[in-house]
C-alpha cells in the first residue's frame, strides 16, 4: 500500500463504509504528517531551512509549515548549524522540554561531525549526535532546500513504519 | 547618552525590577543572540548582551590554513555577505603579493557582491516583516531572492556560500547564461519594487512602530564605530565604496544613501534605496564584462612576505576589515576580523534603552544582525 494513502481498507456498507485498521497505523500517519519543526538556526544552514520554508519549495505541502517558536509545541528540531560548547546545554534543554515523541534532524555537515572546516576547532561540539539522539542525517554545507525536503519525506517514513512499543533511546546530561 | 551610574550589574536590580532573558533561541534574534534585559514595567532600562553561542573560532582555524584555503572559512562568518566576505580576504593575499588582477575579474567581482547585497537586503527586508508581524513580505521577498540564488549556483555551483573568489581573481569563468539570467531578474526585480513599498514602507502599521522608534545620533555613531545601513540612516557618511573604492568600484556612478532621522524608519529606507543603488551598478556592468584572463598567474602556493595588511569592504551590514600578520610562511601568522555586526550590536543599548519593550524587535531587526559574524 502507498504509503502516503490512509492506512487501512473501507469497506462499502449499504447506507455507508466501514474502516478496517490498526490504532498504531493511523496514530503513526497522523504523527507523520503534522509534525511541527521547531524554530532553530544557529548559522548558516538556518537560512537554507528558510529558503525550504519560501514558496519555491514550500515544505507545507508534507505538513511542516507550523514553526515553532517554543520547544513545547514542536515535535521536531532540525539542528540548523554548527553547535558550539556554549549552545550544547541550551539544546538538551530544548530537546528536553519538547513533549514525546520528538525527533531530531541533523542538517549540514557541521551537525553531522562538527563541519568541514570546524572540525579541529577548540569550540565546536563534533557532531550533534552526542547531544540529542538523531534521526535523519543530510549532508552538505550548507544543504540544499531539496535535501532537507527529502531528509523531512525519509523522516515521515520511518514515524509511519514504526511499531507500536518502539521507544526512543535517550542520551543521559552531558 | 547613558549615565555610568545606569550600567550597573544586573544583580543589582531592584524589587520592582523585571529581569528577562531573550535568547539564545529566539526567532527575532535571527540566531543565538542572547540578551539579558531589565524592564521597569514596559520601559527597557539596561540591556546586555551575551555572545559566545555560535563561537566557531574561524580568526584560530584561520592561522592554521594556507593563503588559499583560509578564504573559504570566512563565507561562514557572515554567510548573507558571503562574496564580499571572500572578496576582502582574497583582496588582503593580493595586497600581500602585489599582484594586479584582471579587469574582468574585477567587475564579476562587482557583479556578484551587488547581486549578494541585494539578496541579504531582501532576506533582511523578508524578515523583517516576519518580525513585526507581517507574513507576507517573506514570502514576496524570498520569492526575487531565489532567482538571485539560481544564478549563483548555475555560476558558483553553490546557494549560499560561494567561495567564489581566489587570491588573483575569482575561480572560474562566468556561465554563458549569466548576463541573460541576470537581465531576467533585474527586469522582474525592477517591476516587483512597488510591491515591497506597497506591503511594507506605506503601512500605517509598519511607520507607527518605525518612526521616531530607536534613535541613533551621528556621535553615537561613530563613537561605537556603527557602519553601514545603520550609520548612514543616522546620516554618517561612511560607504567604503565610495570613500576607498576597491576592485574598480571607482569606475562606476552610484548614489551613497543618506538618510538623517536616525530611526528605525530610516534605517530601513537606506537599506531599500540600497537595493535600487545596486540594480544601478550592476545594469552598468552587466553588458560592459571585459573580455580577457579571469585569473592572474599565482604560485602553487602562496607566500606573502613579513609584514602586516589590511583590506576592507563594504558588505551588506558594513565595514568588513581584514588585518593579517604574515611571518613569511604560507599560513598566516594572526588573523584579526573587524566585524560590522559586532559594532553595530554595541549600539543596541543606546538604541533600545529607554523604549519599550515592544519595540526592541522593531529595532533588532533594523540593525539586521548575523550572529555568527559577531562570535566568528
Amino acid at each position: 500500500m502507498d504509503k502516503k494513502e490512509f492506512p487501512g481498507a473501507v469497506q462499502n456498507w449499504p447506507g455507508g463504509g466501514m474502516v478496517v485498521t490498526s490504532l498504531t497505523d493511523v496514530v503513526n500517519w497522523s504523527r507523520a504528517n503534522s509534525l511541527w519543526p521547531l524554530v532553530f538556526g544557529t548559522s548558516c544552514c538556518a537560512i537554507e531551512m528558510m529558503s525550504a520554508a519560501s514558496a519555491k519549495y514550500d515544505w507545507s505541502r508534507f505538513g511542516f509549515e507550523v514553526a515553532r517558536a517554543t520547544p513545547r509545541q514542536a515535535d521536531l528540531i532540525i539542528c540548523a548549524g554548527t553547535i558550539v560548547y556554549k549552545m550544547a546545554p541550551v539544546l538538551k534543554r530544548l530537546y528536553d522540554q519538547m513533549a514525546d515523541p520528538k525527533y531530531v534532524i541533523a542538517m549540514g555537515a557541521c551537525t553531522i561531525s562538527g563541519g568541514p572546516f570546524f572540525y579541529n576547532s577548540y569550540s565546536v561540539v563534533r557532531g550533534v549526535d552526542h547531544i540529542v539522539p538523531v534521526d535523519v542525517y543530510i549532508p552538505g554545507c550548507p544543504p540544499r532546500p531539496e535535501a532537507l525536503l527529502h531528509a523531512l519525506i525519509e523522516l515521515q517514513l520511518k514515524i509511519k513504519n514504526r511499531k507500536s512499543g518502539d521507544t526512543k533511546q535517550v542520551v543521559s546530561n552531558i | 547618552m547613558i549615565d555610568k551610574e545606569e550600567i550597573e550589574d544586573l544583580t543589582q536590580a531592584h524589587e520592582e525590577d523585571f529581569i528577562l532573558n531573550v535568547g539564545p533561541q529566539h526567532p527575532s534574534t535571527h540566531g543565538v543572540l542572547r540578551l539579558k534585559i531589565k524592564l521597569q514595567g514596559e520601559t527597557v532600562t539596561h540591556i546586555e548582551p551575551h555572545l559566545g553561542y555560535i563561537h566557531r573560532s574561524i580568526e584560530k582555524m584561520c592561522e592554521a590554513s594556507s593563503y588559499r584555503n583560509f578564504i573559504y572559512l570566512t563565507s561562514r562568518m557572515d554567510y548573507l555577505s558571503a562574496h564580499m566576505n571572500n572578496q576582502a580576504c582574497a583582496m588582503v593575499v593580493e595586497k600581500g603579493l602585489q599582484l594586479e588582477i584582471p579587469k574582468r575579474a574585477k567587475v564579476i567581482r562587482i557583479l556578484m557582491s551587488e547581486l549578494t547585497r541585494l539578496a541579504s537586503h531582501q532576506l533582511w527586508w523578508a524578515c523583517t516583516g516576519l518580525d513585526l508581524g507581517a507574513t507576507t513580505p517573506f514570502f514576496v521577498g524570498f520569492r526575487d531572492r531565489e532567482v538571485i540564488l539560481d544564478i549563483f549556483d548555475e555560476t558558483c555551483g553553490s546557494r549560499l556560500t560561494m567561495d567564489y573568489n581566489v587570491p588573483g581573481g575569482i575561480m572560474f569563468d562566468i556561465h554563458p547564461n549569466f548576463q541573460k539570467n541576470v537581465h531576467a531578474f533585474l527586469k522582474g526585480f525592477k517591476k516587483n519594487l512597488p510591491e515591497y513599498h506597497q506591503l511594507l514602507t506605506g503601512n500605517v502599521i509598519f511607520q507607527n512602530r518605525t518612526k521616531g522608534v530607536g534613535y541613533l545620533s551621528p556621535e553615537d555613531t561613530i563613537s561605537f564605530g556603527c557602519s553601514g545601513p545603520t550609520a548612514r540612516g543616522s546620516g554618517v557618511s561612511c560607504d567604503i565604496r565610495k570613500w576607498q573604492p576597491y576592485d574598480g568600484y571607482e569606475d562606476v556612478q552610484f548614489n551613497e544613501v543618506l538618510e538623517t532621522a536616525g530611526d528605525c524608519y530610516a534605517r530601513y529606507l537606506v537599506r531599500m534605496r540600497e537595493m535600487e543603488e545596486s540594480v544601478k551598478i550592476i545594469e552598468q556592468l552587466i553588458d560592459n564584462i571585459p573580455e580577457g584572463d579571469f585569473q592572474a598567474k599565482t604560485k602553487a602556493v602562496l607566500k606573502l612576505p613579513k609584514g602586516e595588511f589590511y583590506s576592507r569592504v563594504e558588505t551588506a551590514r558594513g565595514e568588513l576589515g581584514v588585518y593579517l600578520v604574515s611571518d613569511g610562511t604560507s599560513k598566516p601568522y594572526r588573523m584579526k576580523f573587524r566585524s560590522p555586526n559586532f559594532s553595530n550590536l554595541s549600539a543596541l543599548r543606546e538604541i533600545a534603552v529607554g523604549g519599550k519593550i515592544g519595540d526592541l524587535v522593531a529595532n533588532m531587526a533594523m540593525l539586521d544582525l548575523v550572529i555568527p559574524d559577531i562570535d566568528r
